[in-house]
C-alpha cells in the first residue's frame, strides 16, 4: 500500500501531473501496441508483402 | 322432385353466401322441421369455400409468389465458381509477387484494348514496382504539357504523378477499332461486376472451344457463359505460355489469369493492405474492451444477483393495532 501511495502521490495527486502522465502512457502505449500488431501483420503476412520482395528488384537495379 | 330441390337447395347456399344471419335463422327453422336438414348442402357449403380460399390462395401466389426475374438465365450469365482467394481473407495482403505478375499480364495483354486510366505510376511505387522502374515505365508515354507563352501545348516524357495512358484516344475510337463494342476501363473492374475475382477469374477462363449446341452467338461476337447475355465481343486472350514471367513462375492460363485479377483487385482496391492492417489493430482493441466492460458489469452485478431478499414478518407483539 505505501508504493500505492507514492504512486499517487507522484502521478495523481496534482492535476498537471496527472495530464502529463495521461498524456505519456497515451503515447508509449500507442507506440508499442503499433509495433507489436504490426509485427504480428509481418508474421501472418510473411513473404507477401512489398518489402518481402522489394531485394530481388533492388539488387537488379543496383547493377545498372 | 329430388331434382328440384337439390335445385333449390344450392340456391340457398348462394343466398346464405349473400347474408348469412338471416339465413343462419331460416336453416335453423327448417333444420328443426327435419325433412330437407341434409348435410348435403353443408357439403356444398364447406367444399364452396374451400374451394374459394384454396382459389384466392394461389390467385394471391400467382400475383407475389414466384421471383420475377427481369432476365432469363442466360441473360443473367453462369454464376462465377467461389474460389478461395487467399487476398480476400480478414488478415491476408495482397501477394505482391503475384500482382508483379499481374501487372505483366495487364501491361503485355490487356492494355492492348482496355484502359486503367484511374491508377498513377506513383501508386505502383512500393507496392509492386521500385522507383526506378516505376519512373522509366512512366517515360515511356508522351503527355501534353501545359501551355507555353505562346500558348502551345507540348509534349513531355511521362512522371510518376501521370496515370497510366489509355490506349485508344477516347471512347469513339475504342468502339471504330473494337468493331462497335468498347473496352471497359478495368480500374475498378472488381468491384463494378457481380462476383467481383471470381467473375473476372470465371470470364477469363471461361471460354469453352467452341459453342455449345444450340447457342446463339452474335457476328463478330464469341461465346462465353459467365458473361451476361453469353456473346461477348471479346475473345479469348489467355492462351498457355502468352507471357514470360521474370519470376519463373509458368504462365499457364490459370495462373495468368489469377494474377490479373489480383492485380485489378488490388487496382480497385490499393488501400486494402493498410485497411486490413488497422482493422486487426482494431478488432483486438475492441475485443480487450468488450471482455473487460463485460467483466466490469459482472463485478457490480454480483452482489445484485448473489443476495437473497427475506421478509422477517413483524412479531404480533410489534404491531400497533388501530383502536
Amino acid at each position: 500500500m505505501a508504493q500505492l501511495g507514492t504512486v499517487y502521490n507522484l502521478f495523481f495527486r496534482r492535476n498537471y501531473a496527472m495530464l502529463a502522465t495521461v498524456f505519456t502512457t497515451a503515447f508509449a502505449w500507442e507506440m508499442l501496441y503499433d509495433n507489436t500488431m504490426n509485427k504480428v501483420w509481418d508474421n501472418i503476412n510473411k513473404g507477401r508483402q512489398w518489402k518481402d520482395i522489394r531485394q530481388k528488384y533492388i539488387q537488379g537495379a543496383d547493377d545498372e | 322432385m329430388f331434382a328440384r330441390s337439390g335445385l333449390r337447395s344450392t340456391q340457398r347456399v348462394f343466398a346464405g353466401a349473400r347474408n348469412g344471419a338471416i339465413n343462419v335463422t331460416k336453416r335453423a327453422a327448417s333444420t328443426s322441421s327435419g325433412a330437407e336438414a341434409s348435410p348435403v348442402r353443408l357439403n356444398i357449403a364447406a367444399a364452396a369455400s374451400t374451394a374459394v380460399a384454396i382459389g384466392s390462395i394461389a390467385w394471391y401466389y400467382h400475383l407475389y409468389g414466384p421471383t420475377a426475374h427481369a432476365m432469363t438465365p442466360a441473360e443473367e450469365g453462369l454464376h462465377a465458381t467461389k474460389y478461395p482467394w487467399v487476398h480476400q481473407q480478414w488478415f491476408k495482403t495482397f501477394d505482391h509477387q503475384a500482382l508483379r505478375r499481374g501487372f505483366q499480364v495487364y501491361r503485355e495483354v490487356c492494355a492492348a484494348c482496355h484502359s486503367l486510366q484511374r491508377v498513377p505510376y506513383r501508386a505502383f511505387v512500393g507496392t509492386i514496382l521500385t522507383v526506378d522502374e516505376a519512373k522509366a515505365m512512366a517515360e515511356e508515354n508522351e503527355y501534353d504539357t501545359e501551355p507555353n507563352d505562346q500558348g502551345e501545348i507540348e509534349k513531355r516524357p511521362g512522371k510518376l504523378s501521370d496515370y497510366l495512358p489509355a490506349p485508344y484516344k477516347n471512347d469513339e475510337a475504342a468502339r471504330f477499332a473494337n468493331n462497335g463494342a468498347l473496352p471497359p476501363d478495368l480500374s475498378l473492374m472488381v468491384k463494378a461486376r457481380h462476383g467481383g475475382c471470381d467473375y473476372i477469374f470465371s470470364l477469363l477462363t471461361g471460354y469453352p472451344d467452341e459453342p455449345p449446341a444450340g447457342a446463339q452467338v452474335g457476328a463478330g461476337l464469341n461465346f462465353n457463359p459467365y458473361f451476361p447475355g453469353t456473346g461477348i465481343a471479346m475473345a479469348r486472350v489467355l492462351y498457355d505460355d502468352l507471357v514470360d514471367y521474370e519470376d519463373g513462375t509458368r504462365a499457364s492460363t490459370s495462373q495468368m489469369a489469377k494474377d490479373v485479377t489480383e492485380f485489378l483487385n488490388w487496382a480497385a482496391e490499393p488501400e486494402m493492405d493498410d485497411r486490413k492492417r488497422t482493422g486487426l489493430k482494431v478488432l483486438v482493441v475492441t475485443s480487450i474492451l468488450f471482455a473487460a466492460t463485460v467483466w466490469v458489469k459482472r463485478y457490480k452485478w454480483a452482489y445484485l444477483k448473489s443476495r437473497k431478499i427475506a421478509y422477517a414478518p413483524p412479531k404480533d407483539a410489534n404491531v400497533q393495532h388501530r383502536q
